[in-house]
């Protein structure tokens, strides 16, 4: 299927800023779903709030978009009502790991069968540009004019501790890599998490001082580097891009099938 | 056939109830006193196909039941005060996106962790207006089992019927109070199910494109159908719109058909009120205080008698109104600071013969509590 056809047409133009890297994402992420051959009837998206939450609209899949934080949770209980359907939950990184923090931890623990996008781009865009719990020290933002003094999360590092059973990131720069890691992500069966940097040229390059959507680009190019890689030993401030965590466990849904089971056998 | 008695708590009244109305899926989350809710459903759903899950917190389990109600599923999650804080941004969601569900809230004493293990009737306001924005809502209640269980099943079929969230309002004492229950038989409450649409796989469908008889049927998500579902003013694509005739015309939509259909949701009982002279107007366990001193007052030839609502929401202003007409007072006896008696004082002729009969320390409200504010309205002293 031609990758227009994945796109609801009538709803466009899209209201993301002029070289904001989310249109990149969904780029790579319908390439994924092409190269699956996946149906637009079995995929089920679900969002929450914030600028890449707006991309469910924009897509011909059944769509859901939510309220602030809570994608997750939605999303589990479409799951496990419905566990034939792929889910894929595109987040922000406040959306993801602030307000909705408590349920990425717990959709990893639980180890349920859905996709989490973590779009990163440091900021809140759709608020004007505060900053997140992604943005790290010395970020200048509406809400930090004399520049942060928050430690950041590390996306990878935290799914990998809830359980995540897929974990991987990239950029919007390697947009090759991205297309693929999506596309095992969504194969995988379990808890997958995919973090994409990706930039907010309007409100964090601008007030940063990292130029336009080029530069920050470019900035993703010169800044990281594939997991595991000589460079990262030579110079650790570098962002690792890749695979973190591939393994099986057992997925939620199928757990919950033996629950069913195991009271229906003492009925 | 052997009727089907049961004795049991008020808590697992209602699981039969939502199991009879074909309950599918619960979300929930420890709290007292509804606890025994989740309890009785992680055993009771699985046996039957059914899915229940314990989320990690109330709004997650509010998410949850939302998402498993568009898929094609009776849902219910259960709480208590503090819970149904902590769910109030995603039932408005429900409000606003039209998507059946049924919210227990269990009422313990409160403002804050307050009085878990004992009653009060506090939330009513909060039932009302708890989620932002304007709104209307369905509010059911119960003053025993029986009642427990057929208010359950009103609820499903309230929400299935309308597209809208339906709170059931209990409290703590029907809550965990135990007596029977006759479980009726299949077919003996009728049962409302979905409206599916009848567009066909393949055509374009409008999930927010209302029938003539203004009733929207729901394509189950996921299925044939594919469209968007948001919480922001939407067209009928379900598409966002800040256009101010569609913005208007979806907020008259929510508000309208609840409140156009007042008398349609309004259930209630009434004892002895044809030549009553003093109404009381009470719901929950508070009217069965209020039931105990009516029929004692007319063993001694007092004309007392008892309004019992069933539907705090919409409030039943007309029936209210109607039913106190003719009394020389009206005593509305609940267990907060008088919230449904400002409502009885909106909706009756003469507000001032209107009075609260109360008690806000988590104490059931007793036969003398509601005895002693009837003899200073009659001038005797207590």
């Amino acid at each position: 299927m031609a990758i227009k056809d994945y796109i609801r047409e009538r709803f466009f133009p899209h209201m993301w800023c002029p070289g904001c890297g989310h249109g990149i994402v969904l780029n790579s992420l319908l390439r994924a779903v092409e190269e699956l051959g996946m149906s637009k009837n079995e995929i089920v998206m679900v969002s929450g709030i914030g600028c890449s939450s707006r991309i469910s609209g924009y897509l011909d899949f059944h769509t859901l978009h939510t309220i602030h934080g809570r994608a997750l949770a939605f999303a589990t209980g479409v799951k496990l009502s419905r566990p034939e359907l792929n889910l894929i939950v595109p987040m922000g990184d406040g959306d993801a790991l602030a307000i909705g923090g408590n349920h990425f931890i717990h959709a990893a623990r639980r180890n349920i069968d859905l996709t989490a996008i973590v779009m990163n781009n440091r900021i809140y865009g759709m608020t004007g540009g505060q900053f997140s719990p992604l943005s790290g020290c010395g970020v200048m933002a509406t809400t930090a004019p004399f520049a942060t003094v928050d430690q950041s999360f590390d996306v990878a590092e935290l799914a990998k501790a809830a359980g995540a059973t897929f974990v991987a990131r990239s950029t919007t720069y390697h947009v090759q890599q991205l297309t693929k890691l999506l596309r095992e992500a969504i194969l995988h069966e379990g808890f997958s998490v995919v973090e994409v940097l990706t930039q907010c040229p309007t409100y964090f390059g601008r007030r940063n001082k990292q130029g336009g959507a080029v530069e920050m680009m470019k900035w993703f190019k010169d800044n990281t580097t594939p997991v595991g890689s000589k460079a990262k030993q030579e110079n650790p401030a570098l962002i690792e891009r890749g695979i973190f965590v591939q393994k099986e466990m057992p997925e939620y849904c199928k757990a919950y099938d033996q629950v069913i089971e195991r009271a229906q056998k003492g009925k | 056939m052997k009727p089907n008695i049961k004795f049991l708590q008020g808590n697992e009244a209602c699981v039969e109830g939502a199991l009879y109305a074909g309950l599918r899926f619960f979300a929930g989350y420890p709290i007292t006193p509804s606890t025994e809710i989740a309890e009785t459903l992680s055993a009771r759903l699985p046996r039957i196909g059914g899915k229940f899950i314990q989320m990690e917190d109330e709004i997650a389990s509010m998410c949850a039941i939302i998402g498993a109600s568009l898929t094609g599923n009776k849902v219910m999650t259960a709480t208590s005060g503090p819970g149904f804080s902590l769910k109030q941004e995603a039932l408005g969601y429900a409000v606003m996106a039209e998507i059946p569900c049924v919210v227990v809230n269990v009422q313990r004493g409160g403002p804050s962790t307050g009085n878990p293990t004992h009653v009060a009737q506090g939330d009513v306001m909060q039932a009302r207006w708890g989620t932002h924005g304007d709104h209307a809502i369905v509010t059911l209640t119960a003053s025993n089992h029986q009642d427990v269980f057929a208010m359950t099943v009103e609820a499903f079929n309230i929400a299935e019927t309308f597209r809208t969230p339906v709170i059931l309002l209990f409290d703590e004492v029907v809550g965990h109070m135990r007596e029977k229950l006759v479980i009726p038989e299949p077919g003996d409450i009728p049962l409302v199910e979905r409206l599916r649409t009848s567009v066909p796989g393949g055509v374009d469908y409008h999930p927010y494109l209302p029938r003539e008889d203004g009733r929207l049927p729901m394509s189950d998500f996921g299925g044939v159908h594919r469209y968007n579902v948001t919480g922001l003013f939407h067209d009928m694509w379900g598409f966002p719109s800040d256009n101010p005739g569609v913005v208007h015309g979806l907020l008259r939509h929510l508000v309208d058909k609840i409140e156009n259909n007042v008398d349609q949701l309004a259930r209630y009982k009434e004892f002895y009120l044809d030549d009553a002279e003093v109404v009381l107007v009470s719901y929950g366990s508070s009217a069965r205080s209020a039931l105990h001193v009516v029929r004692n007052r007319r063993a001694r030839g007092e004309k007392l008698g008892l309004l019992e609502l069933q539907t705090l929401w919409p409030f039943p202003a007309g029936i209210v109104r109607a039913k106190c007409a003719r009394a020389r007072s009206v005593v509305v006896v609940e267990m907060n600071t008088g919230q449904i008696m400002r409502e009885v004082k909106a909706a009756v002729e003469a507000p001032e013969k209107v009075f609260l009969a109360n008690r806000i320390d988590c104490s059931l409200i007793t036969p003398t509590d509601i005895r002693n504010i009837l003899r200073l309205i009659q001038g005797r002293g207590v």
